[in-house]
């Protein structure tokens, strides 16, 4: 790494440039601080990674395929498509990767109870899973609003042995959720560890979660090495948190050939109030630790965010993502709920693969630049959940009983 | 002196902090509850400042800060009822309590002048620890408002001298590790620390947090220089009309300030 890398932030007291920082209640400071320090001690241990790279490949599955997706091509008749298969891990979504760090050092830093938020339930079920895998109960926040959307999530947390939490507060989404599993963990301090979901909350989380994320991004490097003896013309992820779109683009952000666009959820459309697209309709502000863009009123009070999709519904997004924006290295655009529809309907139907919600946000958009792009040119979108968790949303939009 | 150093020189026993909502439940209502809380023996008044996402509050104070908004609370409305009390009153300190967002939203410069002009003395600031409150610690100091910082049970003796530096008007202790309103203070642990933190500092210390009755009140205020109740002040609004909240609270408030002048063995007494 050259010293005006791209890849050296966040600074040593967590800035993305100015956002990012720790911005917690008095109380979850020294705990934080001892999160900082356990992480760089694993950080330089071999001996974690050879955990972590083990769990990696025997029990996520890793690497996950990079598949060339003729039919998506075909019907686009511009760039080459390809998909990062995460949807392929086990629990069927990236976020297990940092579960399955995060509860390495969870481990490692002896606390015995762990706490999450969760959206759509993808990261609630990946916690639920690796505390199962290690025998440490859980309790995982959830908005009220979202157990109704993401029914068959709840049970699959249920059954993993983690006990769901309601919360009613707020709009009862993703947002609230991550309230209050503060909430909590600043009344157990002394025995739990929070694993956050996303690039998001007080240093270290953003940076931690991108380093277990990024091994998407280097597995595709190597791949399409492999495949194409070069790099990738253009990568494209959704983004709510962002943690899948930072573990895709980290290790692509000093080649500043390769262009970078993340997909922001547009809900109704961004010119209107319901939206979660906090770069394009948002600003600067602090919450949940962090200073990020954040969808907020005049007065700075947080509005509520609205996405089709469980997943992408925060207000909010990683401090990286912030600077990144500033810094217009990546490009942030944003796909309306009725698009993303479609083209969960269009992978479904030309590729075989039933898409989360979230990365037919990502999809949108290929299908919308892609035709516009030479043949040569090579794209990579990251599939980063599977539909599943999706089809009763969908079915419900589509006016379909099942 | 400052109002705040003033009000500590005068007192022989603990100082009662009270704490409410500003614009719970309306600005109106609340107004006239400000306005008899000295009167009714609150030493300082502590006002939240209403957020969207108080991560740091239980579901009483959580609930003030909804019933705020919805009824049209900004930041601009808590200055001006700062404002109005002040003139009115030159002696009581205030104490703006919230979260960072609405401030950075404001203008941090611009709040500082306008919150020190408006009458305010003091600022807690809930998720700003002191390695992200420069820029409040020059506006504060631009316009003479205290930082008040917040210490707690996880505080060790190198975090405490992180949290010293900078710090003025006071400290709040606060009592547990959770959020507001919720569980009560291990005593056995709370005196040994708080005794611990007087030899690195002469600020007074406010304890803050679980404290809900007069007897609560005055055991803390053995340990204290100062107890802050909030959460019960704060139901007592919410189970009132907005033509009884005003009355209400002065009654609690006076006892909570009377508990605080007796001595212990009569109070027991009492129940």
């Amino acid at each position: 790494m050259t010293a005006n890398s791209l890849k050296n932030q966040p600074d040593e007291r967590g800035h993305f440039g100015p956002y990012g920082g720790r911005y917690v209640a008095e109380t979850l400071m020294p705990l934080i601080l001892q999160v900082e320090q356990a992480w760089n001690k694993a950080k330089a241990d071999q001996a974690f990674w050879d955990e972590f790279e083990e769990l990696a490949r025997d029990y996520i599955g890793r690497p996950s395929p990079l598949y060339f997706a003729k039919s998506a091509t075909e019907h686009c008749g511009g760039a080459k498509i390809y998909f990062k298969r995460d949807e392929l891990n086990h629990t069927g979504a990236h976020k297990i990767n940092h579960c399955i760090g995060q509860v390495l050092l969870a481990r490692r830093m002896g606390k015995t109870r762990i706490i999450a938020e969760t959206g759509a339930g993808q990261h609630g079920v990946a916690t639920a899973t690796v505390c199962a895998l290690f025998d440490i109960p859980c309790v995982i926040f959830m908005g009220a609003t979202d157990i109704e959307r993401q029914a068959p999530n709840v049970f699959r947390m249920k059954l993993l042995g983690a006990e769901v939490r309601p919360v009613e507060s707020g709009s009862g989404t993703l947002k609230d959720a991550m309230n209050e599993a503060l909430r909590d963990w600043v009344a157990n301090v002394h025995d739990t560890y929070y694993l956050i979901g996303t690039v998001a909350g007080p240093h270290p989380y953003p940076a931690m979660v991108r380093d277990f994320q990024s091994v998407i991004g280097k597995e595709l490097r190597e791949q399409m090495m492999e495949r194409e003896g070069r790099l990738p013309d253009t990568l494209v992820a959704c983004i709510g948190g962002g943690s899948n779109a930072m573990g895709l683009f980290h290790p692509f952000l000093d080649d500043t050939d390769v262009n970078l666009i993340g997909v922001e959820a547009g809900g109704h459309g961004v010119d209107t109030d319901e939206h979660a697209a906090s770069l394009t309709g948002g600003k600067p502000g602090v919450l949940h630790g962090m200073q990020s863009y954040f969808l907020q009123n005049e007065d700075g009070q947080i509005d509520e965010a609205h996405s089709i999709s469980a997943g992408l519904d925060y207000p909010g997004i990683g401090p990286e993502h912030a600077w990144l924006f500033d810094e217009k290295r990546v490009d942030y655009v944003s796909v309306t709920d009725t698009e993303a529809l479609e083209a969960f309907q269009s992978c479904t139907t030309l590729e075989g693969i039933i898409p989360a919600l979230e990365p037919s946000h990502a999809f949108a958009h290929v299908l919308k630049i892609a035709p516009k792009l030479p043949k040569d040119h090579i794209l990579v979108m990251n599939m980063c959940g599977r539909g599943d968790k999706d089809i009763f949303t969908v079915a419900e939009k589509l006016g379909v009983k099942i | 002196m400052s109002r705040i150093e003033k009000t500590f020189a005068a007192l022989e026993r603990a100082a009662l902090v009270s704490f409410i909502t500003a614009g719970d439940p309306d600005r109106d209502t609340s107004a006239a509850v400000l306005e008899g809380l000295p009167e009714a023996g609150a030493d300082i008044i502590e006002l939240g400042m209403p957020f969207s996402d108080p991560m740091a509050d239980g579901p009483v104070i959580q609930a003030a800060s909804q019933r705020a908004l919805a009824a049209g609370a900004n930041m601009q409305q808590t200055l001006s009822m700062v404002q109005q009390f002040r003139s009115k009153n030159d002696e009581t300190p205030i104490v703006l309590m919230g979260y960072f967002n609405p401030i950075m939203a404001y203008g941090v410069q611009q709040f500082g002048q306008d919150a020190a002009n408006a009458g305010v003395d003091g600022l807690i600031i809930v998720d700003l620890p002191p390695e992200e409150d420069e820029e409040l610690q020059t506006a504060a100091k631009a316009n003479r408002l205290d930082i008040i910082r917040l210490i707690t049970p996880t505080t060790d003796e190198s975090r405490l001298k992180t949290l010293l530096d900078g710090a003025s008007g006071f400290l709040y202790y606060v009592s547990i590790t959770g959020v507001t309103g919720t569980a009560s203070a291990d005593m056995s642990k709370l005196e040994p620390h708080i005794e611990e933190i007087k030899k690195h500092t002469d600020l007074p210390i406010a304890i803050g947090f679980g404290i809900k009755t007069p007897k609560d009140a005055a055991a803390m205020g053995r340990i204290g220089d100062a107890v802050v109740v909030g959460s019960s002040i704060v139901q007592t609004i919410e189970n009132n009309d907005k033509n009884t909240a005003a009355r209400a609270v002065a009654t609690q408030v006076k006892a909570l300030s009377a508990a605080l002048s007796k001595p212990l063995a009569k109070l027991d007494n009492q129940g």
